[in-house]
């Protein structure tokens, strides 16, 4: 993997010889990616597209036009502002649900990792139940009883996520505890809040947030499975995994409904992919090197 | 010994749990030191110097057990509890590690682990903290420290990284510093800069130094008094001068033979230690020694010789056959 190898060797010539790093021409055009993404969801509101929601019965799968840039869908709704308002949708999900994990998954990781004993035991076997529990099933049960909506959608995802979290943390605090720097920080009287926060958040960090990125990958892909499933947000709020859905009835007379917001999705995923494989491989060495 | 002792270390043992029993890492030691006084503490890997410094220090793991008393500065760290016990760290007790590539930390810049130590410990605000770590950085010798400020452990060289590491020990002015092994990790020419300097901010800070190595030939010129570990036990301990002109134990003898002579013809074959030293899960019931030693007889497998002085009180040793000054030389 290209990237792989110019990794390792902008961190070795980092530093002594000052020469500009270089992550390669895939991790900017995944930069170059997601930043249109992220623009054209944050931007929506000011681009001159028409409503996501609005139907015209009379242009009903229509083809690409100056009118409608993608062609609407089965119900006449405006394929690219579908996209572009599902992309919000896709990315608020996807990036909110990791934030829940990375906060408590890894503040419970670093702490499991860091006293040990019997607190570490509670925390990891509460972590292996929720792993065990069939994540459809608790999707299916929350949104029956608490009704579907975005804030719900995430707080699965979130909490879904937090043993995973909860493992990365927890395995880089254990090596990392055991360096000589932790106990050069007791010998010079640190706290267990300051050695946590000051000496060890900043090296489990790295990690973690490379994990964080791989972690939006898999929710937006899992966000659309459970909207393919109807259990995402509830329509008619366009998100790509209900386009999907939704294509899925036209397949053969208009494929694109739903091959636009995979290829959509699927971009958007690979490039979270590539950015924090890039970041992981990018963090690991100086990390051994240490 | 001149004045008060500041540590001084009674009786003290040190246990460890393990799958096969428990180990005895340090075995019924006392020490003291005296302020601005160089103790010196050698023996070969295993022997329990490490523990021995984490006992003084109380960062020995959490399952060890300790017994006995380390009074230092008229407290016992023992018996003290975590929050005092945690402001004397840093404040007055400092410890140099072995290896500075592990003991500092790697995200953080030099400067960052620096400031906030002496932000920490001595309240000052954080223009007067850069300035004091400038000249602490300067004090150790490295070159341009207003740079270093903004570098990276990783960008450092090991010799660099250990006067940091020594910067970082000494910037909140210790009465006492440990330095547990603090060259193995070191080329050789940079070993000698780095206890000279050592010795020099010793002597400047009126400082007591603790310093551990399993080189007697560290020792030797730097230290005010040495004591010779054996299997968690001192066996040997006398002002280093007294030392070197008469060694009385054979292990001491032993450890100084096996030094590679550069005077010695080509090829002499290097007077190892015979043997290993003793599993520590399995106490031996004599002197721990008694197995390797070519002197041992009789009474050395049945009882373990009790640390005493024969000719002065300043020369104490544990051993029922000790060398007498000829063979002291010859070995």
């Amino acid at each position: 993997m290209a990237t792989l190898e110019l990794g390792i060797d902008a961190d070795v010539a980092a530093g002594s010889v000052g020469r500009p790093r270089r992550l390669g021409s895939l991790f900017w055009m995944a930069i170059g990616w997601m930043t249109f993404v992220f623009a054209a969801a944050a931007l929506v509101s000011l681009l001159p597209i028409p409503s996501p929601t609005d139907m015209d019965m009379l242009e009903r799968r229509a083809p690409m036009s100056a009118l409608h840039w993608l062609g609407t869908d089965g119900l006449g709704r405006d394929e690219l502002a579908r996209l572009i308002y599902g992309a919000r949708i896709s990315l608020t999900v996807g990036i909110c649900a990791p934030v829940i994990g990375i906060t408590i998954g890894g503040a419970f990781g670093m702490l499991a990792g860091y006293f040990r004993g019997r607190f570490e035991t509670l925390v990891v076997g509460s972590m292996d139940v929720l792993l065990a529990f069939p994540p459809l099933i608790l999707a299916l049960a929350v949104t029956a009883y608490l009704g579907q909506s975005i804030l719900n959608l995430t707080c699965i995802l979130g909490v879904l996520g937090i043993p995973a979290f909860m493992r990365v943390a927890r395995a880089a605090t254990l090596s990392l505890a055991r360096r000589e720097f932790v106990i050069a920080a007791q010998a010079l009287g640190a706290t267990h809040a300051r050695i946590l926060l000051r000496e060890l958040l900043p090296n489990v960090f790295l990690p973690l947030l490379a994990f964080f990125l791989l972690g939006v990958a898999v929710t937006i892909v899992v966000e659309g499975a459970l909207s393919f499933l109807g259990l995402g947000v509830p329509p008619p709020t366009p998100s790509w995994g209900s386009m999907i859905g939704e294509g899925r009835e036209s397949l053969e007379i208009a494929p694109r409904l739903a091959f636009i917001p995979a290829i959509t999705m699927f971009l958007t995923v690979l490039s979270f992919n590539l950015v924090g494989d890039t970041l992981r491989v990018f963090t690991d060495p100086r990390q051994g090197a240490l | 010994m001149t004045g008060p002792a500041l540590l001084s270390v009674e009786n003290v043992a040190v246990d460890l749990p393990t799958p096969r029993g428990n180990l005895r890492a340090v075995d019924q030691v006392d020490l003291s030191i005296g302020a601005g006084r160089t103790l010196g503490i050698v023996g070969e890997s295993g022997c329990g110097k490490t523990m021995l410094s984490r006992a003084i220090l109380q960062l020995l793991p959490k399952k060890a057990r300790l017994s006995g008393r380390v009074m230092f500065d008229g407290q016992d760290l023992v018996a003290l509890g975590p929050e005092p016990l945690r402001k004397l760290r840093g404040r007055s007790l400092a410890v140099v590690f072995q290896d500075p590539m592990t003991s500092l930390n790697p995200v953080l810049t030099i400067g960052t682990q620096l400031i906030e130590t002496l932000q920490e410990h001595l309240e000052l605000d954080g223009a007067t903290a850069r300035k004091r770590s400038v000249e602490l950085l300067a004090a150790v010798g490295i070159p341009a420290p207003e740079q270093r400020l903004l570098q990276y452990p990783h960008q450092l060289s090991g010799g660099m990284r250990q006067r940091v590491a020594i910067a970082i020990a000494l910037s909140c002015e210790p009465k006492l510093l440990i330095a547990d092994e603090p060259t193995t990790a070191l080329d050789v020419t940079i070993q000698a800069q780095i206890l000279d300097l050592l010795a020099r901010e010793q002597r400047r800070r009126h400082m007591a130094m603790i310093l551990i190595t399993h080189d007697l030939g560290v020792v030797a010129g730097r230290t005010d008094e040495v004591a010779v570990m054996y299997a968690g036990r001192i066996v040997e301990r006398a002002p280093t001068p007294v030392l070197f002109r008469q060694m009385r134990m054979p292990y001491t003898a032993a450890l100084l033979a096996a030094i590679p002579k550069i005077d010695a013809v080509p090829h002499t074959p290097l007077p190892a230690i015979g043997g290993r030293p003793p599993d520590p899960t399995r106490p031996v019931q004599g002197c721990s020694f008694s197995p390797r030693c070519r002197y041992a007889a009789g009474e050395c497998y049945r009882t373990k010789p009790a640390l005493a002085g024969a000719e002065s009180c300043d020369h104490q040793y544990a051993c029922f056959h000790p060398l007498a000054s000829a063979t002291g030389f010859r070995a």
